[in-house]
């Protein structure tokens, strides 16, 4: 097995699908000779060509309704939005089209096709490249929303986004691209989409995240076991739609006790669903309010204060503990 | 250091064939047999009477909003006739006729138009996409669908549909700049009427044609007569041809004039003159085609007059069809089923909740429900041999496949 970045993981899981079938298309902005502006796509053109992997014009709206139209005749295509940033001019064709094929054309059509975006902040970028936007894809019905935490996972993930028959809109952590390595294996292997996971396991309360808030929280679990003696739960989202409740409203009946962590502005994120469903299916075993860290309200400041607004890992014990006082 | 003219190698043609007096230009005429000539009046004529039926069954309250196609015959069927049943059909919202005759059943239509999503479904074995609202942005799609198409190294082609206005929209142009940029076999027909809702084509665009935008994007354009049937199907039937040979898309602008209303929630009279429309309707394309057709001694009135009675006992059994199916699906509910390939937990959990709160309704008997379904099969049956003419057996059969399919997936 191999240490990989996540841009590695997700190279090779591209590597793999264009290999076994090849259906599987790429296409986006510089995604052919230059390998992408995250080298994600690095050395796919030299491997299957230019039909299979096409440097388009700049036109997100067009790259996007073109797959759909790629999709909907039998292909597969995986393609880029640059930044998530810049992947609003693609709205309209995911939310009117490629979200509602399948219902619209009564089952006779749909759109097998991946939208990959690296999304998030905390890599000192340019304004609009350091969004979290994932509430409105996964507030679209008849789209996947997808964000991996780890080289590992994103690979799997991925692979089974490419295989699964409906679109699905995978959100890349830009700050985990290279931030650090882990084992991946060779061989396949895939992770189903609408499938949580607990990544660690504890009695006193339950951490819930996804993304590159992954890692503030597990962080946070760690030392609040050393420091504190608590044991958290963690649980990693992996799909925020079709989102997976079963493992997080189960660990709530254990723990009594939650806190979730996002990037994206508090008001109508993802964690407010998660609330809901905690509300609907853990109420009589909640023992204190649940808690929210995650981003404010707030138009992303840029970078020089872009760390005040991220969740870190001393926000979420600060609410941890506040929540175990409780 | 020079400053020179710039040698573009494209010029924008007019093509026009057959005048309104119904007098043709003989260099021009395509070359087109009898029979298909009938067919494609047969359906402008079926067009023509099947908008006005729609137009007062909402004006009864039947249905809903519609966009009727009322001038636009022409630009349409002319095209479509160009297509193989292989080939890909990429509709706007204004394309009733082309559906049609590319096998769409009319029943359906009503059905969408009257608010039953099952109307939308599309038969296996037709290769059309449901119509888009959203204006331009289907342009798109049959771009992607072209690549699709080289891709697989297959003998289709696609045709798409829009408007005057959609060219204004962005996605128009990412759809001609893919198309040319990777030479899909696309051909996109601008269904050039005038007006998008209240807004005149100049205040679309300054240029002179529309036909010319195809210019800035390396690929042929012309713009033809749309009220001219012959014109429009031999422009089509080139780039189709130029499409099929692997020569990448066409832009084809049909110049034509909606000669109702935008939809049945518009009202013309705020913003345009009813001179203008007079003047148009010397223009009609159905009334052009019937002198030519009556000058090669293809068709008489009294053989007009008996086609028009004919598409009227055919809209008639439709309508009623219609009336029957919509009672069967009252009450009848999936809302569901098309989200995902496969549902998840809690849409599953949403639906129970859905089917939970349904009134009561009381199960019909086993033999009941075969019986009926033999006998919508019967009813169907003939309906489908009275949309057809005899002499089109061959369509006919093309077609009876997937409604087959169709039935089975209910
Ligand atoms: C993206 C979008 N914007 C606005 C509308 C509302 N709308 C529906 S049809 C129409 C005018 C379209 O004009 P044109 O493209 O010329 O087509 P026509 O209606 O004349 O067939 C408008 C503005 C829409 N459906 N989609
Ligand atoms: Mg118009």
């Amino acid at each position: 097995m191999a240490k990989l970045t996540m841009v590695q993981a997700i190279n090779l899981a591209l590597h793999q699908e264009m290999e076994k079938d090849e259906d599987v298309v790429v296409l986006g902005e510089d995604v052919g000779i230059d390998g992408g502006v995250f080298r994600v796509t690095d050395g796919l053109i030299d491997k299957f060509g230019e039909e299979r992997v096409m440097d388009t014009p700049l036109a997100e709206s067009g790259i996007t309704g073109f797959s759909i139209g790629m999709a909907i005749y039998g292909l597969k295509p995986v393609c880029e939005m640059q930044f998530s940033g810049f992947g609003y001019m693609a709205m309209h064709q995911l939310e009117a089209h490629a979200a509602r094929m399948r219902a619209r054309s009564g089952g006779r059509f749909h759109v097998p096709m991946v939208i990959r975006m690296p999304y998030g902040g905390g890599v000192k970028a340019l304004e609009h490249h350091s969004e979290s936007r994932e509430a409105y894809w996964a507030h679209t019905p008849g789209l996947k929303m997808v964000i991996p935490s780890t080289p590992r996972n994103a690979r799997a993930l991925l692979v089974s986004a490419i295989r699964d028959p409906d679109p699905v809109v995978f959100y890349e952590p830009k700050s985990s691209y290279r931030a650090f390595r882990e084992e991946v294996p060779e061989g396949e292997e895939t992770i189903p989409i609408g499938q949580s996971e607990i990544v660690r396991e504890g009695e006193d309360l339950t951490l819930i995240s996804y993304g590159a808030m992954m890692r503030p929280t597990l962080e946070a679990a760690e030392i609040l076991e050393e420091e504190d003696g608590v044991q958290c739960e963690v649980i990693d989202l992996m799909t925020i739609s079709p989102i997976d409740d079963s493992k997080f409203t189960e660990s709530a009946k254990k723990t009594g006790r939650v806190v979730l962590v996002h990037e994206a502005p508090r008001s109508f994120g993802p964690g407010a669903e998660i609330i809901a469903r905690l509300v609907e299916k853990s109420f009589l075993y909640l023992e204190a309010p649940i808690r929210r860290v995650t981003g404010y309200d707030v138009v992303i400041p840029l970078f020089q204060r872009e760390f005040d607004y991220l969740p870190s890992a001393e926000r979420i014990m600060r609410a941890a503990r506040e929540t175990l006082d409780f | 250091m020079p400053r020179e003219k710039i040698d573009l190698e494209q010029d924008i043609e007019y093509l026009s064939i057959l005048n309104e007096k119904g007098e043709i230009d003989e260099d021009l005429e395509p070359d087109m047999k009898d029979d298909l000539l009938l067919d494609l009046h047969r359906a402008m004529l079926f067009g023509r009477r099947f908008d006005e039926r729609m137009l007062n069954l909402q004006r009864g309250g039947k249905m809903g909003t519609f966009a009727p196609i009322k001038g636009q015959e022409a630009a349409q069927l002319g095209a479509v006739a160009c297509l193989e049943d292989k080939d890909w059909l990429v509709p706007s919202f204004r394309e009733t006729a082309a559906e049609i005759w590319r096998g769409k059943r009319p029943k359906n239509i009503l059905l969408a138009y009257a608010g039953f999503s099952e109307g939308g479904v599309i038969p296996k074995g037709i290769n059309n996409l449901p119509a888009a609202i959203p204006v331009g942005t289907q342009t798109l799609h049959a771009a992607g669908i072209g690549y699709g198409i080289k891709f697989k190294g297959k003998k289709q082609v696609v045709m798409t549909f829009f408007g005057d206005g959609a060219t204004s929209e962005g996605d128009f142009h990412e759809a001609l700049n893919f198309a040319g940029v990777f030479n899909t076999p696309t051909i996109f027909v601008c269904q050039n009427n005038h007006w998008a809702i209240s807004i005149n084509r100049s205040r679309q665009s300054k240029s002179k044609t529309l036909a010319q935008k195809a210019i800035a994007y390396g690929i042929p354009g012309i713009q033809v007569d749309g009220n001219d049937v012959l014109a429009v199907y031999a422009a089509a039937k080139e780039a189709v041809e130029r499409a099929r040979n692997g020569e990448g898309p066409t832009f084809i602008e049909c110049v034509t004039y909606r000669m109702s209303v935008h939809t049945t929630a518009d009202d013309p009279k705020r913003y345009r003159s009813d001179e203008e429309v007079e003047k148009w309707e010397k223009r009609d394309p159905i009334s052009r085609f019937q002198k030519y057709l009556k000058r090669k001694d293809l068709l008489s009135d009294e053989e007009i007059k008996e086609i028009e009675s004919e598409i009227k006992d055919e809209i008639k059994k439709i309508v009623k069809g219609w009336e029957k199916k919509k009672k069967e699906l009252e009450g009848r509910v999936e809302m569901f089923e098309g989200t995902f390939a496969e549902l998840p937990a809690y849409l599953v959990e949403q639906k129970e909740e859905f089917e939970s709160e349904l009134p009561e309704k009381p199960e019909k008997p086993e033999d009941a429900k075969k019986q009926e379904a033999a006998e919508e099969d019967e009813e169907e049956a003939a309906e489908e041999a009275g949309e057809e003419g005899d002499d089109e057996d061959e369509k006919a059969e093309a077609e009876e496949e997937p409604e087959a399919d169709e039935e089975s997936e209910e």
